[in-house]
C-alpha cells in the first residue's frame, strides 16, 4: 500500500513537471520571437530590461488564458506593430524580403543552365 | 554578341543589388514609433493608488474630457524634470492629468509626489508593467494625450515646455 502511494506521488510529479516544461518551452519559443523594442539588437527572451520582463509576465498571462501563439503575435502586432515579431509575415511591406532570395536563385540556375548549354 | 549580352546583363543585376543595400545602409536602423496613429485605449482593471481599492478603466475614462495619462515612477530620473511641466498644465485646469504609476514602492512614490507635488486628478498603479503594456508604451516617462476615448497623440521620453505647448493648442 505504502509503495503504490509512493508510485502514484511519483507519477503524479513527473506528468506536472513536464507539463510545466511544455508551457516553458512554448513562452521560451514565443519571448525568443518577440523583439525588445528598447533593448534593440535584444529578443525578449535574452533581455532583461524592465519593458522585457512585463511582456514575459504578459505572454504567461495569455498562455494561461488560452490563446495560442499566433494570437499572442497578433495581440503584439496590434499594440507595437510588425516590427516586433523578428519572423515577419508575408505583406505589401515584405514582399522583396520574401521574394529576392528565390528569384537569384532562379536568375543564378538560369545562368549555369544556359552555360551548359552553349558548352554542349 | 549574344556573349556579351550575358555579362553585361549580371553586371548591372548586380549594380542593382549593390544600389539597395548600400542606400539600405543609410537607413536609420532605430526604430521610430508611430505616435499619430489614432487607436481606442485599452480596458483594464487597476487599483486604485492610495486607497489601493479596485478600479476599472472605463470610470476613469469619461467620454467628453480631454485627459492626459502620464506614467511615471519615483526612481525614473526623466520623470523628475518633467514634473514641473505637468504641474504647470495642471493650473490651468483645462485638462484631466491622470497618472499611472509603473512598478513602484509606495512610499516612494508618496514621497515623490510630497516632495514634488501632485499633479494628478487621479493615480492608478501598474505594479508589473503589464497595462503599461497594453497601452502600447515602451516605459517611463511616458504620455498619451486622450479623447473620446481615442488616443490622439503619445509622446515618449519626458515632457518639455515645446511638447507643453503643443498640448495647450490640442486643448484648446
Amino acid at each position: 500500500m505504502k509503495f503504490l502511494r509512493f508510485s502514484l506521488i511519483v507519477i503524479l510529479f513527473f506528468s506536472l513537471s513536464s507539463l510545466n516544461a511544455e508551457e516553458n518551452d512554448k513562452r521560451n519559443k514565443i519571448t525568443k520571437n518577440l523583439r525588445c523594442l528598447i533593448c534593440q539588437g535584444q529578443s525578449v527572451y535574452d533581455s532583461d530590461s524592465e519593458f522585457a520582463n512585463s511582456l514575459k509576465i504578459l505572454v504567461d498571462k495569455k498562455l494561461q488564458e488560452g490563446l495560442s501563439e499566433n494570437q499572442i503575435y497578433e495581440y503584439f502586432k496590434t499594440k507595437y506593430g510588425e516590427w516586433i515579431l523578428y519572423d515577419p509575415g508575408l505583406n505589401k511591406n515584405t514582399y522583396i524580403l520574401w521574394l529576392l532570395p528565390i528569384l537569384i536563385f532562379l536568375i543564378g540556375g538560369a545562368i549555369i543552365l544556359k552555360s551548359f548549354i552553349v558548352k554542349k | 554578341m549574344k556573349n556579351k549580352i550575358l555579362p553585361f546583363s549580371v553586371i548591372i543585376f548586380f549594380g542593382i543589388i549593390f544600389f539597395i543595400f548600400y542606400k539600405g545602409l543609410e537607413d536609420s536602423k532605430i526604430y521610430t514609433p508611430d505616435i499619430n496613429t489614432k487607436k481606442e485605449i485599452p480596458v483594464f482593471n487597476t487599483k486604485e493608488f492610495f486607497s489601493g481599492e479596485n478600479v476599472k478603466s472605463s470610470i476613469i475614462f469619461e467620454i467628453d474630457k480631454i485627459y492626459l495619462l502620464n506614467i511615471w515612477s519615483s526612481w525614473c530620473v526623466p520623470c523628475r524634470q518633467e514634473h514641473p511641466f505637468l504641474m504647470n498644465l495642471n493650473l490651468d485646469n483645462k485638462v484631466n492629468i491622470i497618472g499611472m504609476n509603473y512598478k513602484d514602492n509606495f512610499k516612494n512614490a508618496e514621497n515623490f509626489l510630497k516632495e514634488l507635488g501632485n499633479p494628478y486628478k487621479e493615480i492608478f498603479t501598474d505594479l508589473d508593467g503589464t497595462i503599461a503594456i497594453e497601452w502600447g508604451a515602451y516605459g517611463v516617462p511616458e504620455s498619451f494625450l486622450i479623447y473620446n476615448n481615442e488616443i490622439i497623440k503619445k509622446y515618449i521620453g519626458p515632457l518639455n515646455q515645446q511638447l507643453v505647448d503643443e498640448i495647450n493648442l490640442f486643448i484648446k
